[in-house]
């Protein structure tokens, strides 16, 4: 069985689970991820398929080379690829779909997709700096990052924390409940938040 | 996409349990789990807010027991609700009816809706 699936951010609402509690979910659209190319021991060095999802992205613009690598598994070029460990690699040949199923309620799942851009942040929202109290006779620097270094080595050291831009960094939130698994429309709720925009990709992987 | 996000919380909607409004006294059975039993416990009060959010929607009863306001919160949808009935329709003029909160003794009673 294959260990994670490609899916599609669709976003948060609530639900009732069998305790009676109304709790967080996030509603993602999953596959039916076609296997793109299988890597094996032999060839490779180890075992995995690789699977594709959604066929919006690249659909016309898909150059020769892109659209090249589809034609064994005969399938539409799709937006986003990403290798799946699997228990057995003899189950999956090119071509066959990963869907939902590979989950069930309860599971534990590990999410990762790429983070809303925050754009070009101060160190505050950044890297959490306390600021300056504004009562106190501070004149212009309520947000600032105060001193970037010593006098002694006269240079600022490598990985000091300064403004720039934040987001639109891959991040993943483990230990994810799965709540309900719709084989029907390919859904998945989660419970809790992953990370991303509506419409952003995530992976979806069983917690090892 | 919205449409598959209401796709499963839809079918949790209570669409059994009757209509009621702000200033309505009603009264509520909500099942109570103590180990293997199940009881229904009563609770009456006058509906003083309805937050309407789909299946987050909720209610707030306040009732003066022994002298002291109590407020409880009920989430709309919740399978818990056994029952909810209708005891009288209350005459109100607004649809958040917290200035009960600040009102006591006569003051804090609601006008009964005539229906002729």
């Amino acid at each position: 069985m294959a260990l994670g699936i490609i899916g599609k951010k669709i976003g948060m609402t609530q639900l009732f689970d069998a305790r009676g509690h109304l709790v967080p979910v996030t509603v993602i659209q999953a596959g039916p991820c076609p296997v793109i190319q299988k890597k094996t021991v032999d060839n490779d060095g180890y075992n995995a398929i690789q699977i594709g999802f959604g066929e919006s992205g690249r659909k016309k613009s898909a150059n020769k080379p892109y659209s090249g690598h589809f034609k064994a598994a005969r399938v539409k070029p799709a937006a986003t690829l990403q290798e799946i460990k699997v228990e057995n690699i003899e189950e999956y040949e090119v071509g066959q779909n990963v869907k939902v199923d590979i989950f069930k309620p309860q599971d534990t799942v590990v999410v990762t997709g790429f983070t809303k851009g925050k754009g070009f942040a101060g160190v505050i929202k950044r890297h959490g700096f306390a600021g300056k109290d504004s009562g106190h006779g501070t004149h212009e620097a309520f947000r600032h990052g105060g001193s970037i270094g010593t006098r002694v080595p006269k240079r600022t050291l490598k990985g000091r924390r300064m403004p720039g831009r934040m987001g639109n960094k891959q991040f993943t939130v483990k230990n994810l409940q799965i709540m309900l698994v719709d084989k029907e429309n390919n859904l998945l709720m989660v419970k809790g938040a992953v990370p991303g925009w509506k419409g952003g990709y995530l992976v979806i992987r069983k917690a090892q | 996409m919205s449409s598959l996000l209401k796709l499963h919380t839809q079918k949790q909607l209570r669409k059994d349990l009757p209509e009621f409004a702000p200033g309505d006294r009603i009264k509520i059975l909500t099942i109570i789990r103590e180990g293997d039993k199940e009881r229904r416990q009563p609770f009456e009060g006058d509906v003083i807010a309805i937050r309407r959010k789909g299946i987050a929607s909720s209610f707030v009863l306040r009732k003066i027991s022994y002298g002291v306001g109590i407020e409880r919160i009920f989430p709309f949808n919740s399978p818990f609700i056994s029952e909810i009935e209708v005891v009288r329709k209350g005459r109100v003029r607004r649809a958040k009816l917290y200035y009960l909160r600040k009102l006591s003794g006569k003051n804090a009673r609601i006008a009964e809706k005539r229906i002729d």
